[in-house]
Parts: structure tokens; sequence; C-alpha cells
């Protein structure tokens, strides 16, 4: 390992290394963050649920977003699976279904990055105990 | 780098490790590569998370999941549920105490609720194996920054403003330590860690070591750089293998990146770190002590002055600080004094550690502000007493300190409010007692603790804290007077008076603090020849009920020393001239027909 020489060369490294820690550094501070939930539930899979999962974690990467990613059990919306719920700080949970490659890509160029609505909106018919 | 998808934290500190958490960590990994999931979840050995009384912890990031008593056999479930299926494994999740509900997260654990973590902020989140993961959490930030602004004083300014107290137990500005020791001149300076955790019951300064030994390493280089010192002395007692085993790997990390050694940071100041190993005396806490222990003598105090400031290690000038201490320094210097000075009391700024211990439900090691009450720790973050029974008193500061009773509940607690109230802050020790303690011996216990332990070389300490621990065993065996409850406490004042040293200052804290809160007790064993609490053996009495005892001879057959009478299905007797008060017969009977009186 190279010597680290200067304050520099040390918040670079720094940087280079953020990516270690920051799904931990996020987590402890989940309400700041961007949380998406991915429904993984037996149809969930079976429609492609870990797929979906793994673009938006590499989208929002691509993005340098700081969002987290979680998978959940069945939201009870089977017809509409692959089903996602995303929060985004200071605003009501939405949730789209048949989130596939596609929609997902949408979903974080149009709703997150500029809060636009897109297709696929699923109205919510529960309420969490969180909110309560 | 490969991305993950989830953190599997999981605690490595010595609590969890000997329920087998090193087990958990295998366990794990041979389960992710059997299911080919290596790539997408990372497990990670982090330091203690505190919650020791339900360890071994797992931790799942980013959902924050908090896993309670985890044993090898159910990592399968959790891989199998909560990151194959999403689902949390219920019965691994806390259960609140009150309402019986499962708690999904850490943050709505109250254990967790009121704690702020500085001092541990890395403990339970980073790999303290791991110097990159320090880094990325803004580890040698401080360091780079003070080295960058070429102005020790600054640093020393900084530390004076933010109001940080040392925490090893006295309570001394940090700042104005390093002052002195700046201003003082010397051939060779050097930075002492304080390492040498000696409070029974404490283990915060294990648990940073153990957890995060980089920022105890991080903060000596600025004390080095502040006071003009380029070597460092970590006295550590050779019974803290795990933390020692931890720092080395962090002393040889530190190098190897040039945080430590020849011209750090490409700054030209150089600074090195040795090890040096205690051998347990808990005397050698004490700086001076600590000191002589270092130089090859025997661990026993000196006069002070000379302060090691002036003549500390080898005669030079010579900073003396806690680990606790050190580790809150790289974050005050990366946030800053005002940052530091809004938390706490108006003269004891920050947070504390504290190790909670007793009878309370949540045992394990906690951080809060300064200024919480007494009341918010043992019942909102401890979760209350035991089995649901009365709060008596809790012990603060070991064998140093005094028990506070219920009366003090809601004192805010910082080191002068403490001393207030007839104890001190120490190392951060906790004990809790409910209504089956006896006070007079819990005193007991502390005397024969300090006896133990004094060095012996002046005599208040050496011979006065054996006949107090005497005068206390006399009266615990019921053989007390009133005359000895006056010599306990003149004798108490003479040793605080006439030690040499803070051990023998405040060993007779106990006794005093006891006496002035639990006046009632003493004079129950003096008077009336009675343990209210029903702990000292000597006064006891068991006796049988005869409305209750159906005479099925339990008790005769367990009785060793074939003390009770008494016929088949008749009521039996003890012979109370016979009785050696084991209590066998009491805990055999399946009618609660014995009584201890």
């Amino acid at each position: 390992m190279e010597k680290i020489k200067s304050l520099a060369d040390l918040k670079k490294r720094q940087e280079s290394l953020k990516s270690k820690i920051d799904l931990r550094d996020r987590a402890n501070d989940p309400e700041s963050h961007i949380q998406v939930k991915v429904s993984m539930s037996t149809c969930g899979i079976a429609s492609g649920a870990k797929h979906t999962m793994e673009i938006l974690i590499q989208e929002f990467n691509r993005h340098k977003i700081d969002a987290i990613v979680t998978q959940t059990g069945c939201m009870g919306f089977c017809f509409a699976e692959p089903t996602i719920e995303v929060r985004k700080p200071g605003s009501e949970p939405i949730i789209f279904g048949y989130v596939n490659e596609e929609k997902a890509i949408e979903i974080i160029e149009k709703y997150v990055l500029n809060d636009i609505l897109v297709e696929g909106i699923i109205p919510a018919n529960y309420q969490s105990i969180d909110n309560k | 780098m490969a991305k993950y998808k989830y953190h599997i934290l999981i605690c490595g500190g010595t609590g969890c490790r000997a329920s087998e958490s090193d087990q958990i960590h295998k366990q794990f990994d041979i389960i992710l590569e059997e299911k080919s999931l290596e790539e997408d979840i990372q497990v990670i050995q982090t330091g203690c998370f505190g919650f020791c009384e339900k360890g071994p912890i797992v931790k799942i990031m980013p959902d924050n999941t908090f896993y309670t008593q985890v044993k090898p056999s159910d990592c399968l479930e959790i891989i199998e549920e909560h990151i194959i299926k999403g689902r949390s494994v219920n019965r691994l999740l806390y259960e609140d105490p009150e309402t019986k509900e499962h708690v999904e997260d850490s943050k709505h654990m109250g254990f967790y609720k009121k704690q702020l973590r500085v001092a541990l902020r890395n403990c339970g989140f980073i790999n303290p194996e791991d110097i990159n993961e320090y880094i990325a959490n803004d580890g040698y930030l401080a360091l780079a920054n003070v080295l960058e602004q070429k102005n020790p004083m600054a640093v020393i300014e900084t530390l004076k403003k933010s109001g940080l107290r040392g925490r090893g137990g006295g309570g001394f500005p940090t700042g104005l330590k390093w002052e002195f020791a700046a201003k003082n001149k010397g051939e060779q300076k050097y930075v002492v860690c304080n390492a040498d955790e000696g409070d029974p019951g404490a283990f915060m300064d294990r648990s940073i070591l153990e957890g995060d030994p980089h920022t105890v390493i991080e903060a000596m280089v600025i004390n080095g750089y502040a006071i003009g010192s380029t070597m460092g002395l970590i006295y550590i007692r050779a019974e803290y293998p795990l933390a020692i085993e931890r720092l080395k790997i962090a002393l040889d990390q530190a190098l190897e990146y040039g945080f430590l050694g020849d011209n750090i940071l490409g700054s030209g100041f150089s600074f090195n770190i040795e090890i040096k190993y205690g051998a347990g005396a808990f005397v050698c806490g004490e700086e001076t002590a600590l000191i002589q222990s270092m130089e090859g003598n025997r661990g026993e105090p000196t006069f002070k002055p000379p302060f090691p400031a002036e003549s500390g290690y080898k005669g030079q000038p010579t900073n003396v600080n806690n680990v606790e201490t050190y580790a809150n320094i790289p974050v005050i210097l990366n946030k800053g004094w005002e940052w530091f000075s809004s938390i706490g009391t108006e003269k004891s700024k920050g947070t504390k550690v504290f190790a909670l211990a007793g009878k309370v439900n949540n045992v394990g090691l906690i951080e809060v502000p300064m200024g919480t009450t007494l009341r918010e720790i043992i019942f909102e973050i401890g979760g209350g007493i035991k089995d649901g029974k009365e709060f008596k008193a809790v012990q603060t500061g070991g064998p140093s300190g005094g028990c506070l009773t219920q009366s003090h509940l809601d004192t805010a607690i910082d080191y002068d409010n403490l001393l207030a109230s007839g104890s001190m802050m120490g190392s951060g020790g906790m004990i809790v007692m409910d209504e089956d303690d006896c006070m007079v011996a819990i005193a007991k216990f502390y005397l024969e603790f300090t006896v133990e332990e004094s060095c012996g070389k002046c005599t208040p300490c050496r011979i006065g804290n054996l006949r107090l621990h005497e005068i206390l065993e006399k009266i615990c065996a019921g053989n007390g007077t009133r005359e000895d409850l006056d010599h306990l406490r003149n004798l108490s004042n003479v040793i605080k008076d006439a030690s040499l040293c803070g051990l023998g200052q405040t060993s007779p804290n106990p006794v005093l603090s006891t006496i002035d809160n639990f006046w009632d007790e003493y004079l129950a064993h003096v008077d009336d020849k009675k343990c209210p609490a029903g702990v000292c053996r000597e006064l006891k009495r068991y006796e049988i009920l005869p409305d209750a005892c159906v005479g099925c001879t339990v008790c005769a057959r367990n009785c060793p020393v074939n003390c009770i009478d008494g016929e088949r299905k008749q009521v039996h007797f003890i012979n109370q001239d016979l009785c050696i008060k084991c209590g066998a017969c009491y805990d055999k009977c399946k009618f609660n027909a014995i009584i201890i009186k």
C-alpha cells in the first residue's frame, strides 16, 4: 500500500473508499434518503423483482443518488408485480406496479430526479404502523 | 469494487465472541458461499454494539434490523428468510419488555433511543481490523487537517474551548493538561494512553480499543503534535488479549498508510507508538503509578507535584489521557468545539459512556449526553429493574464512588452533581441494585476489592482499609455495636484525608455513602441483628411455616448437616443451633413452607 502523503491525498482515498460503508451510513439516517422497497414475495420474484432490484441499485449508483434499496414481503398487489414503493424524503410513499427494467429506469429518471409522475401508480390501500 | 446489497454486521466484542459470534461469522460465510450470494452480501465483524445483555448481536443493513441472541444454527434461517425472501425473523427480534412487541430496528429500541454515541460512534459500525473503513468514515481526517494547518496551539485552544474533561475519572480539563505538557521543555516528551481499566464492571475502554482502535491512535498522534512529542505509549492490561490484538493490527496498518512513523502525511512530523503491558493492578490506573509501572518499577504512586506534565516517564514531560478521552478528540476537531460544547451541562460537556450492570434488564454499554438523569438511564435505556423488583440504589464510580438512591434518580448526571451527591463519575461503571441487595454487604464487597488492590505504600490506605473491612465483616456477622459505626465514619475520614493517591482518598466512599443513605440498614444489623435484605448469612434465620408444611421430607433429606427433624406427613422443624444457613431447604421446598427471617 502506497503511503498517504497529504490531506488532499487522504480525501481522495476517502472518496474512493466511501462505497465500503455508504450502505451502512445511509441506513443510520433513512429519513433523509430516498427509500425504495421492492416487494419480494413468490409472485414478485417470479415476475422478475430480483432483476428490478439489481437495476434499481445499479441506476441509483450511476446517477450517484444516495438511496436505500431494500426488499420487503408481499405488498398484496400480486396482479401488478414487480411492485416497488418509493419514498422521497419529506413526501408520501408512492407505489408503482409492473416495474420491469425499463419502468425502473423511467421511475428514477422521471420521478426521482425530476418529480414527474409516471404511469403505473397504484393507490395505496393500506397504512403502515410507522405512520400512525 | 463489488457492490453489495446487504451488509451483515456481527458483533465481535469480547462478550459476544464468548457466546460464539465468531462461529456465526464462519457459518454465514459458508452459507453465502453455498448459495452463491457472497457477491451480494458482505459479512463484517464489528466492535461492540453495547447491548451485551442480548448478545450475540447481528445487524442487517440497510434495513437496520437488529437480531439478538443469535446462534450459529440461526444463520440459515436469517439468510433464507431475511435476505432471500425479505421477511424478518421475528423470533430473533428484540422484544420490548413492556409492550411484548417485536422491535424491528435499533432506532425504535428503548435501549438506543436516548443514546448519543460520540466516543462509541464506530463501535458496531465499522470493521475494527480494516483501516479503510475507518478512513471512509472520516478517519484520520482530523489528524491530516491538524498537520496541514501547522498550528499546534490552535489544537489545544480548540480542546480548551470544547470543555472536554478527562473520562478516566478525575475529570480534569484535557485542553489544560495538554497546555501544561506543551509548555514544559524536555528532550523527549511522551504521550501515554491509559488503557488500564480497573473498575470492576467497567469495560468501555476495552470496547473502544476492540471496536475502534484507530480513533485512539489518531488522537495520540494529534496529542504528540500538539505538545511536541514524537513517542507514544499505550499502557494496556494484559488481560485484554482481543483489544491488544486489534490494536496491533491497527498500529501496523497506520504505519503502512503513513499515519505513524516518519514524516506523517508528508508533514515532516514523526511519531511512533509502543504498547506496554500492565499486570492488572487497579492502582496503576493512577497516572503516577502507571508511569512507575511502565518504567519497570513497582506500581506505586508518587507525590504530586511534580505532575507528569513536568516530570513523568523517564523524568520527561508526559501527557497521560484515558482511552475514552482520546476517542472524543478526532470528532471534536472534525465537528468543531461549538458542536461539542453544545452537548451536556454547563461544566460537563459532551457525552459519557457508562457500563450498565447489575439488576437492570438491559445490561450493556451505553453513551448518553452529560446531564441525562439516572432515571432515564436505568428505566428507559436500562429497561427497568429485573423481574419487576424495586429499585434500591445505584453505585457509580466503582470502588471509589458511592451509592445513590431513589432521591437521586432525577439528578442530572455530570462530574459536579455526582460529587455533590457523595459519589463520583469514575470511569463510568454503573451497578444497579434492587431490594434484594444488602448495602452493608455491598460496602464490604468494595472494601474487599480495595484491600486487595491497595499498593501498600501509605499506612492509612494499607491498614485503614483493612480495619474498615474487618469492622464491616463484624457487622455483617451480627457482632457489630453502635461504637463500630462511629469507628467506621471516623476511620473513613482519616483514610480520605491522609492517603497519598486517589485510591486511598476515595476508597471509603462506598462506606460513607451507604452510611449516609442507608443508616437504617446499618442500625438493623447492629441493633436488631437482622439483615433486612436477607443477604448476610450469619443474620439469616430459616423457619418452617407449620401451616404450609406437608411433611414431604424433601428439606430434611437435602439438609447437608441433618438439622431438620420431623416425621413423614408431619410438620418439620429446623434446629437453629446446628443450621449453617446454606439455604438448601429453602430452594428445595415445593410448598413455599420455608421462610427467611
